[in-house]
């Protein structure tokens, strides 16, 4: 019995076939089992990038032509490769703070009041996600270009930030609106009930309970941020961002040195977010008795 | 605390009216409940009973009237500022809080030197000390509630708000919370305003029961006192079962009123009937009627039935009676009797009350 | 923190509040409108603003004898000629798209179903791991399915040992475009499905599993209609955003027979004089996308968007 315990499936009168087993052990894992390959597959190019960090390269990082540490040991080797880094984790600092700022309170505005024109905002929630990149990005060229030129304002790492903080703000509206939804309204009159005054209750109650989707909703606005090239290429002038100077290398090969930067903060990423959930995980353990 | 505002005595409502756009939810009601009583606000789901109790909260302002307790005037402060608490329907704890932090809350605004002891009280006091590092999640409905009643109880309020407290309890565990809101009641000494549609929480644990229908206060008193004599059909119907036949008032016989039910005369006490002429509604309970093979003689009100469902319950025998009328009447036998009646489907029977017990209300309400 | 402030008149609003019976305790002030504030600025200032000015360049004509010069018109022929010459352009994108939106939704939703059902104590990881690719460049990314997919790599070499690749190449196809596209979009398809079956309850579907023998048609009466709003999310934000790229056609796809996306960037950044058309492009793109994400929303969908 202790071969087929595992599957859960089988009465302990009844033996079955190691094909039949086979197939109950598919059946009930098959999803697991298909998870793990999708996951796979979306590591796959993120492998294919730490492989060619190693790549000794001539003029072109395409083919596996030997193995080096060298573009680990000096990764901003490549002249503009740190300083594209640099002003993408400025652009991405920045959009995320002002988006996440802003889109909260858009967020607890649409959530918690009744006010004449909510189906409108709404809609100018909406449409930005339903808008494709390069229309956005065409758009902002116009309007800088012909428009904010004018105020002094050319295209450079302010019109970057001015578009990120534009793209993100619909996406932490809708993360936020979706935590501050789940909240009970009850748990914030039980605090007023409780002589909280309204500054209060928002900073004890109300903040702490949407923090965790105010905390998703920024790291989704950074990612966004940090990945974007389509409207960057359009609004960036003469300035660099990491995706754009990859993009721009990739027509003569990426230089692994950009690979290097780039696995380094995929791998900076999940120790961040792993690190936050374990702490999160030890914090919730130690109230448990 | 700013704005907080020190109050004591009787809690009283003043023609309160509370309305939200056309829909008015609470229509000019007055209530006045003595300091240290359990009051019970009973009525079906939307009658206005939990919005009169976030008026008193401060969660709702009235549209017109006064919210005061004793000598002072509550209306238009913020919930805040009342000496008023509330164990709301879901309890409503503070999930990101120890239990502890939960009960510290309302000590802690206010700043209070003893937090911390008053806390422990508090938190002893509902019989949940050993569950205070714990957070709301890993506790059970019925310790939840039970910290949600810790919460509010720690500001000793002159008033505490009860929200449908025990609605999301089992059967078993209600009855034992039932008990306990008694307890603690009765220890504290506070003004206990205890929401609720369940007519039978509301009789077992209050001093005085207000049943509240469409916005008014339909009747208010001692729970024995509703229940003998409902002044309205809404509180017969409301307030257990009634057998009940609309009749016409014909004529007096000394302290009794005759009406004519549907061919069948019955007799009402003049002081039990609150119309005197014209059309009345006739009632009484099933546990006064007694079922019986023979005509009974000299009790003056029976009527005969046939017999058409009977259920044994243990403690009591229950008859539905079909009446010559074309209505069906209820019965409630205890079963008292050496020899029982051993009646079937289908049985002619007497049904016999005294008219002591029936009641008589207006036909046109309800 | 300051701008957060306003908030703090939540309470101290005396106007209409709405029935206290339903859990309704939504409030009605000007507060509303001071949070919506700057928000709704920002869109204005950065979106309607300048969508109403690609507008204009949209309908602007050619000076006559300056090529590259226009001026300020109400002139739809950029409009005909961005339907006419460029119709190829827009049926590849939408092909391309709809095809990587159905792929994505085959290979996520197994993955967002272990998520919400199976995973238990690896939910979290199997989330970080969908979003961690992110934060290797998309370009990156891209680039290394260019290596992945390349005549010499080893996908292309098996298929051809197999004798299943007809053409003989995958790089520089739209078969590669698509695959590119699959890729890139799927963690927006994954999240959603995922959002909406972990707010579904097990227990309805066991029920399903009870009441259906068949594993497929419990999913197709029970699982999926639980997990359509996700799907219609994830489908949307999959779709617009490959329909609307020209990165993967760049680096993945065939010199010729681009996508639209290719057209409006290089028109507005490679070729002088082409903000017009491509405007105009661009507004093609953006009324279709809109119309179709509108029919899509009505005939499957949820009356709350966002």
């Amino acid at each position: 019995m202790t071969t087929t315990s595992t599957t859960g499936q089988s009465s302990p009168a009844y033996r079955p076939s190691t094909a039949k087993r086979a197939q109950l052990w598919l059946a009930s894992h098959f999803a697991m089992l298909s998870a793990i390959l999708v996951l796979l597959y979306l590591f796959l190019p993120v492998a294919y990038t730490f492989a060619f960090s190693f790549n000794d390269h001539g003029k072109t990082n395409i083919v596996w032509q030997g193995f080096t540490w060298e573009h680990w040991q000096d990764p901003c080797g490549v002249p503009g490769v740190c300083s594209s880094l640099v002003t993408s984790l400025q652009v991405g600092a920045i959009s995320t703070l002002v988006a996440t700022v802003l889109g909260t309170m858009m967020a607890l505005a649409m959530v918690r009041y009744r006010y004449r024109g909510k189906a409108a905002s709404n809609v100018l929630i909406f449409v930005p996600m339903a808008t494709p990149e390069i229309v956005m990005g065409a758009a902002l060229l116009t309007i800088f270009v012909q428009g904010f030129s004018n105020v002094g304002i050319s295209l450079g790492f302010t019109t970057i930030v001015f578009a990120h903080i534009m793209f993100c703000l619909s996406f932490v509206v809708v993360t936020v609106k979706a935590r501050i939804q789940s909240l009970d309204p009850r748990i914030e009159e039980a605090a007023q009930d409780l002589y909280a005054s309204p500054v209060q209750t928002f900073w004890k109650v109300t903040f702490p309970l949407i923090l965790p989707g105010i905390a998703g909703a920024a790291m989704l606005a950074f990612s966004l941020s940090f990945d974007d090239f389509i409207i960057t290429n359009f609004v960036s002038g003469n300035e660099n961002t990491f995706p754009k100077f990859v993009y721009v290398a990739s027509r003569r090969g990426i230089p692994a040195e950009a690979n290097v930067i780039g696995f380094s903060m995929f791998v900076l990423a999940v120790l961040l977010v792993v690190g936050a959930q374990l702490v999160g995980s030890a914090r919730a353990s130690r109230t448990k008795e | 605390m700013a704005g907080f505002r020190e109050a004591r005595g009787d809690l009283r409502l003043e023609s309160v009216t509370k309305s939200f756009g056309d829909f008015v939810a609470v229509d000019g009601i007055d209530l006045h409940v003595p300091r240290g009583s359990f009051f019970a606000l009973l009525g079906p789901s939307g009658c206005g009973k939990t919005t009169t109790l976030r008026m008193v909260a401060g969660l709702e302002q009235p549209t017109a009237g006064r919210v005061m307790i004793g000598e002072t005037d509550l209306t238009g402060s913020r919930p805040y500022e009342r000496p008023v608490n509330t164990v709301f329907q879901s309890y409503a704890l503070f999930p990101h809080l120890t239990i502890r932090d939960n009960v510290s809350f309302g000590p802690k605004r206010r700043k209070e030197k003893d937090a911390a002891a008053r806390t422990d009280d508090a938190l002893e006091l509902v019989q949940m000390t050993q569950f205070a590092g714990r957070k709301p999640h890993q506790l059970s409905g019925g310790q939840q509630q039970r910290v949600a009643l810790a919460r509010a109880l720690v500001n000793h309020p002159e008033v505490l708000l009860l929200d449908e407290p025990l609605g999301a309890l089992d059967l078993k565990l209600r009855r034992e919370m039932q008990v306990e809101l008694k307890r603690i009641q009765t220890e504290v000494g506070l003004t206990f305003i205890h929401v609720t549609h369940d007519q039978e929480e509301a009789m077992t644990m209050a001093d005085t029961v207000a049943v509240m229908n469409r916005g008014h206060i339909e009747q208010l008193g001692p729970p024995a006192e509703l229940y003998d004599l409902p002044r309205t059909r809404f509180v017969a119907n409301f307030l257990g079962q009634a057998n009940t036949g609309v009749g016409a008032i014909e004529d007096t016989d000394g302290d009794h009123l005759v009406a004519d039910v549907l061919g069948t005369k019955v007799r009402i006490l003049k002081s039990r009937s609150q119309v005197h002429e014209g059309q009345v509604l006739f009632g009484v309970r099933p546990e006064k009627v007694t079922v019986s093979r023979k005509q009974p003689d000299g009790v003056g009100n029976d009527v005969k039935g046939v017999v058409r469902d009977v259920s044994f319950l243990g403690v009591a025998t229950s008859y539905l009676v079909d009446m010559p009328s074309g209505t069906t009447w209820s019965c409630y036998e205890q079963n008292l009797d050496v020899e029982p009646l051993d009646l079937r489907p289908g049985d002619e029977v007497w049904l016999t009350w005294n008219p002591g017990h029936a009641f008589g209300v207006a036909v046109d309400e309800g | 923190m300051s701008a957060l402030a306003p908030v703090s008149q939540v309470a101290g609003d005396p106007g209409i509040h709405p029935v206290a019976s339903a859990p309704e305790t939504q409030k009605r002030s000007w507060t509303a409108y001071l949070l919506l504030l700057p928000g709704v600025l920002w869109l204005g200032v950065f979106f309607l603003l300048p969508l109403v000015q690609l507008a204009a360049v949209s309908l602007q004509s050619r000076y006559p004898g300056f090529p590259g010069y226009y001026y300020r018109d109400v002139n739809f022929s950029n409009y005909a000629a961005a339907l006419t010459d460029y119709a190829p352009h827009f049926a590849r994108s939408f092909l391309y798209a709809g095809l990587a939106t159905f792929l994505a939704f085959v290979i996520a939703y197994p993955l967002a179903y272990a998520m919400a059902f199976k995973a238990g104590k690896w939910r979290n990881l199997m989330m970080i791991c969908v979003i961690a690719p992110f934060f290797t460049s998309f370009i990156l990314r891209t680039f290394a399915w260019s290596q992945i997919l390349a005549d010499e790599g080893w996908v292309a070499g098996t298929l051809n040992f197999l004798n299943l690749l007809p053409g003989g190449a995958i790089i520089n196809t739209p078969v590669a475009v698509v695959a590119g596209l699959t890729y890139n979009f799927l963690p927006f398809m994954v999240l959603p499905i995922y959002a909406s079956l972990e707010r579904a309850d097990p227990r309805v579907i066991e029920a399903g599993g009870d009441l259906y023998a068949n594993g497929f048609t419990t999913f197709r009466t029970v699982t999926l209609p639980m997990s359509m709003p996700g799907v219609l999310a994830g489908t949307l934000l999959t779709f617009i955003p490959a329909a609307g790229d020209f990165v993967n056609m760049e680096l993945l796809g065939p010199q010729r027979g681009k996508m639209v996306g290719n057209v409006i960037n290089d028109q507005f950044l490679a070729i002088p004089g082409g903000y017009p058309v491509a405007a105009a492009l661009s507004f093609t793109l953006m009324a279709a996308i809109l119309a179709m994400v509108f029919l899509y929303v009505r005939r499957f969908g949820t009356d709350e968007l966002v």
